[in-house]
């Protein structure tokens, strides 16, 4: 008995704590939104941490934004609940311009979603080599957006990284050749020598990026493993 | 029975004891009512000292950690690596709202225009400051958000559940800029014109003021166009270009004014030595000529603000008085922009053409010459703090390359061909990864006090903050006369500061460009709280911290050089017996191995985030461009 009566806390903190949770916790987020911003079925690829999307979900109280990051590759997934989000990419966000204001998007259950945006360029066949520890890349720039609302291009740029995160800001070396500089748009090259590694490593990452004036956020080639 | 008769005595007792209405209604004796507080100068003016001693800042000697963001200076203290390893700033920096704040001083200034002159005989100049201190805040707020909401009363809710009467919607940025520069001219009669008060307003700060806030706003303008999308429709963020030349010459205006009309005050020329001069602008607190506004300390052994904590945390480790120091370690690249005394800008030269080290005799050589405003700003190896050398090397450089160094202050080791244990890394560092170490081979010594006790924790400092002084003043207005294309005038203004500095050559009219106008302001005005809004009204930010790892600048009289990583410079004694330039120094520039990222500043950075909470509370908030 007396063994009883000092189990009985015991027992009910049991109880009480460890089968509550269930109850009174709210279900967590199960929906998967998830895509790509691309431009006629390519996805456009970015910087790290740079372009981020606004969801909104209109009917509540109080209006914050769930901020989406998109990805080095141009994908993007978040976790949802259930319900209608109004997405609106604002117009400072990326190389490109959204085609639509707010998309209106119904989510029940995972969706995948592609995100058609209007870029001010595409690289168009970027190529890597290597030869006598030289790094070289040639690619062509093609202009998408044409008129009043055009850019130029103010740099482009050859980075290379140790890892597969490759660009303004992460990288161990960089060749750069101005806009005004480039003659011809359909085959631009750019050359580095490769930096002497501290750690040996037999493979680098490499990446073209395109800064286009009076737009903040870069315009990226997808990343590229090369041997060296 | 008895029990009835006790308990009726005691109700009536208690009942009728006293008076109820005196009993409950007493007066506080912890606080003060407004209406007494407005009866009493001395009591009013307390309120005021609380108003005065809360103006937000950004970069003060309270903290010395804000002055490494930038890389001006490195941050050698193990709590605060973060700093330089951190990419990018949120767009929530800076930012500031604080309405509760702008509420009180409404609430101040009206009290005080409500009191009676009979009684409250300083009336007049109590509105004038309150005014003064809400323009203050007015000029914080615009520097960080924008345009904001212009609140002149104090709102008060009246519990009716429709709050939208309390919401005001942003006014536009030169809207704000205006206001300040108004309320200025309006109070300036009302305070007093003398050289001896410096913790309050008086009517040289109004002017000074004026000259700066008419110097932001015109370059907001002018510069405001190289970055077409900081900015907003409504133009609460932005200020029309057209507006520039009149800002420029009200800026101008209002410093002359000062000049000719305030005849006692004067630069600081106190001291024979040029550097040892610069550095007791900012020390000397007797009848200090220049020194126009400041938030002044006194020595006392708590922490709640009132003593400076800059020269404990700062002092350099081999003279330190208690168990730290040396936090803040200026920067080669701060430290290379001190041009030399010719006019003309030079790196430091550590190799020559071919590679070999340069050989110094003594420590101090590869600093001579410069601007005598280096070492009045930086303590280098070899100068001196409180009448002691301090050790600033970081070992020996043997002729193969190789280096004999130590990991802890002055440690001793055996030298090759040698027998006993001889000291082989200074008393200061540099050490790499060794906090309180001068990392990159500089302490600071702006601010620093030389009094003995100033580096005790039980003591700290008395050396007080400068807000505002005449020098910044003459930059002010040779950058205005700049702008409005007349070089005569500016290069006059420049050559003021530049002679009392030390330099004895002027420059010419035809030599003043933008990169020196730049140039100036960053020596001149090194940590001083400047750099940061410098960088942003000159729309240079986000070229100088552009997030990319390059080496040190090689043109350091650039104003857009790319600044993005903090480097050092360490002297190495030279180890070969019987070589000729055995015992000299050598010197090599390297990057603290803490640094690991560079710094960007995006365009949304600009202008700091207002957040949904803001907006959700008053839906007439308009947000800030670049957000996500």
């Amino acid at each position: 008995m007396k063994k009883f009566v000092l189990f009985t806390p015991l027992i009910m903190f049991f109880i009480v704590f460890l089968t509550s949770c269930e109850y009174d916790n709210y279900e967590e987020p199960k929906s998967r939104l998830y895509g790509k911003i691309v431009y006629q079925d390519e996805p456009i690829n970015v910087g790290f941490n740079e372009v981020s999307f606004e969801l909104w979900e209109p009917g509540w109280q109080l209006k914050v934004p769930i901020n989406v990051i998109v990805a080095p590759d141009g994908s993007f997934s978040a976790l949802l609940f259930d319900g209608t989000y109004k997405l609106t990419i604002p117009t400072w966000q990326g190389p490109f311009k959204s085609k639509v204001d707010t998309m209106t998007i119904n989510l029940k259950r995972d969706q995948e979603l592609d995100i058609e945006v209007e870029p001010y360029y595409m690289i168009r066949n970027p190529n890597f080599s290597v030869s006598n520890n030289v790094i070289s890349a040639s690619f062509g720039l093609e202009k998408i957006i044409t008129g009043d609302e055009a850019r130029d291009i103010e740099k482009v740029y050859l980075y290379v990284n140790k890892t597969q995160f490759v660009d303004i800001q992460s990288n161990i070396v960089k060749s750069e050749l101005s806009g005004s500089d480039i003659e011809n748009f359909d085959l631009i090259t750019l050359t580095t020598p490769i930096p002497n590694l501290i750690v040996r490593q037999d493979y680098l990452f490499v990446r073209i990026g395109v800064k286009i004036s009076n737009v903040e956020d870069f315009l990226y080639s997808p990343v590229q493993k090369i041997n060296l | 029975m008895k029990k009835y008769i006790l308990i009726l005595s005691i109700i009536i007792f208690f009942g009728w004891g006293c008076d109820d209405n005196e009993f409950l209604n007493r007066k506080p004796t912890t606080i003060l009512m407004p209406e007494d507080v407005w009866q009493d100068n001395e009591l009013a003016f307390s309120v005021l000292a609380d108003l005065y001693r809360r103006l937000p800042e950004y970069q003060t000697v309270d903290f010395w950690g804000d002055f490494t963001t930038f890389n001006m200076a490195f941050a050698s203290n193990f709590g605060d690596y973060w700093r330089h390893q951190n990419a990018e700033w949120s767009y929530d920096e800076w930012g500031l709202w604080n309405y509760g704040l702008i509420r009180e001083v409404n609430l101040f200034i009206k009290n005080a225009e409500d009191a009676d002159e009979n009684i409250l005989s300083e009336k007049n100049r109590f509105v004038a400051e309150g005014r003064f201190v809400r323009a203050w805040l007015y000029f914080e707020l615009v520097k960080r958000m924008g345009g904001v909401p212009l609140i002149l009363e104090p709102l008060t809710y009246d519990f009716s559940g429709d709050p939208s009467y309390l919401q005001y919607s942003r006014a536009k940025e030169h809207e704000i800029y205006d206001f300040i520069l108004d309320e200025l001219d309006a109070i300036k009669e009302d305070l007093p014109n003398d050289v001896n008060i410096k913790s309050r307003a008086t009517q040289a700060l109004t002017l000074a003021m004026k000259s700066r806030v008419a110097l932001y706003a015109a370059s907001i303008a002018k510069y405001g166009v190289t970055t077409p999308t900081v900015s907003l429709p409504g133009g609460e963020v932005g200020i029309p270009a057209e507006k520039a030349d009149s800002y420029y010459q009200e800026a101008l205006n209002a410093s002359e004014e000062l000049f000719k009309d305030y005849p006692s005050y004067s630069l600081y020329d106190r001291k024979e030595d040029r550097s040892e001069n610069f550095s007791y602008i900012f020390l000397d607190k007797s009848n200090n000529p220049e020194v126009i506004f400041v938030r002044d300390y006194i020595q006392s052994e708590t922490w709640d603000g009132r003593s400076n904590i800059w020269t404990l945390h700062n002092q350099p480790w081999s003279v330190t008085e208690d168990l730290e120091g040396g936090r803040l370690n200026p920067s080669l690249n701060l430290v290379q922009m001190f041009e030399k005394l010719d006019n003309t800008f030079e790196q430091f030269k550590t190799k020559t053409e071919d590679g070999e080290y340069i050989y110094y005799d003594n420590i101090q050589d590869i600093f001579s010459d410069r601007d005598p405003r280096l070492a009045g700003t930086v303590i280098l190896p070899g100068s001196k703090f409180k009448g002691k050398e301090v050790d600033i090397w970081a070992g020996y450089k043997l002729p193969d390359g190789s280096i004999i160094t130590g990991d802890d202050f002055g440690q001793r080791k055996v030298l090759p061909d040698g027998s006993t244990p001889v000291q082989v890394v200074g008393m200061d560092g540099p050490i790499d990864g060794r906090e309180w170490s001068a990392q990159t081979g500089f302490y600071v010594r702006k601010h620093m006090d030389p009094k003995t006790g100033s580096g005790q924790r039980g003591l700290k400092s008395d050396v007080w903050w400068v807000r505002c002084r005449l020098g910044e003043v003459y930059l002010n207005a040779a950058e205005a006369a700049f702008e409005l294309k007349d070089l005569k005038k500016a290069a006059d203004y420049i050559n003021e500061v530049r002679k009392r500095a030390g330099f004895d050559i002027p420059l010419n009219p035809e030599e003043i460009s933008f990169d020196r106008i730049v140039h100036e302001r960053t020596v001149e005005l090194a940590f001083e709280g400047h750099e940061l809004w410098d960088m942003k009204r000159w729309r240079l930010a986000h070229k100088v911290w552009n997030g990319e790892a390059v080496d040190l600048s090689d043109c350091p009289w650039k104003a857009d050089q790319v600044n993005t990583r903090p480097f050092g410079l360490w002297p190495y004694k030279f180890y070969d017996p019987g070589n000729p330039n055995h015992g000299k120094w050598v010197f090599e520039k390297r990057m603290p191995s803490i640094v690991t990222a560079a710094d960007r500043f995006r365009l949304g950075n600009y202008y700091s985030r207002i957040s949904d909470e803001i907006v959700n509370n008053n839906p007439k908030i308009v947000k800030n461009p670049n957000h996500d």
